[in-house]
């Protein structure tokens, strides 16, 4: 059969089919290799061309509308990231990222356990500074930095807490 | 004055081609697994693997061409005998 060699070692039937010479096998494993090459370069492009985030000071609740033991979702600094604001007891109040650090499920707050869950592959983060407590996650939850004004709970920032992972 | 060197027996030859094709492959898993890591980091906003790892990883790149060269040659000289 003439054409392509690719379709030639890759028929759709199998009659068609030839063996793989050694050396077009070491072809198609040195082309994998560069691909993995380039996908490293890329990363190192992108690392170097990556800006470092800003973060506006944004309202996002007021206390007094956040019962003990309650949670106010909310979005930053983008619309695209969701948070998770905690209030524990008394004015005692958390708010991290809401996306799980293994695979972006949702997390959500167990009063009664005193936590964040990951219903998707059960990863527990602490509710106190967000590490992971069990699980497939091996970073904690970004933290978000707030400060209060008065009921208003402002946020200003946000600590990706690499240095704990 | 150098002396040629004399070609390797048929069996030596097919070993030595194997061999050279098996550490390719081994090669290329570690790459793959140093792509995987280095995008786990970068993912994790991690920046400064990234360097280091292009930089392995285009070693590792070099040294699987040099065995394919080497394989490429053996074949060479099998198709001249």
């Amino acid at each position: 059969m003439s054409g392509p060699l690719w379709r030639e070692e890759f028929s759709v039937r199998s009659s068609e089919e030839s063996y793989v010479s050694r050396r077009q096998f070491g072809k198609f494993l040195i082309l994998t290799s560069l691909g993995m090459f380039v996908g490293n370069l890329w990363l190192l492009m992108r690392s170097w061309l990556r800006r470092p985030p800003t973060f506006p000071s944004m309202q996002v609740a007021r206390l007094s509308e956040v019962p003990e033991g309650g949670v106010k979702l909310f979005r930053y600094p983008t619309a695209s990231d969701p948070c998770i604001l905690v209030r524990r007891r008394g004015e005692e109040v958390a708010a991290y990222s809401q996306k799980c650090t293994h695979l972006s499920c949702a997390v959500t707050y167990s009063a009664e356990r005193g936590r964040l869950e990951c219903p998707c592959h059960q990863g527990y983060f602490s509710v106190r500074d967000g590490r992971v407590l069990q699980g497939p996650p091996q970073r904690p939850l970004p933290r978000v930095l707030l400060e209060r004004h008065g009921d208003d709970l402002i946020a200003v920032g946000m600590d990706m807490g690499e240095g704990d992972a | 004055m150098s002396v040629p060197r004399p070609p390797l027996p048929r069996r030596s030859r097919r070993t030595a081609i194997d061999g050279a094709i098996a550490l390719i492959a081994i090669l290329l898993i570690v790459q793959m697994w140093l792509l995987t890591a280095a995008l786990e980091a970068y993912l994790g906003g991690r920046v400064e693997t990234a360097l280091p790892a292009a930089i392995v990883s285009g070693l590792l790149f070099a040294a699987a061409i040099a065995l394919y060269l080497f394989i490429d040659r053996l074949d060479r000289e099998a198709q001249d005998r």
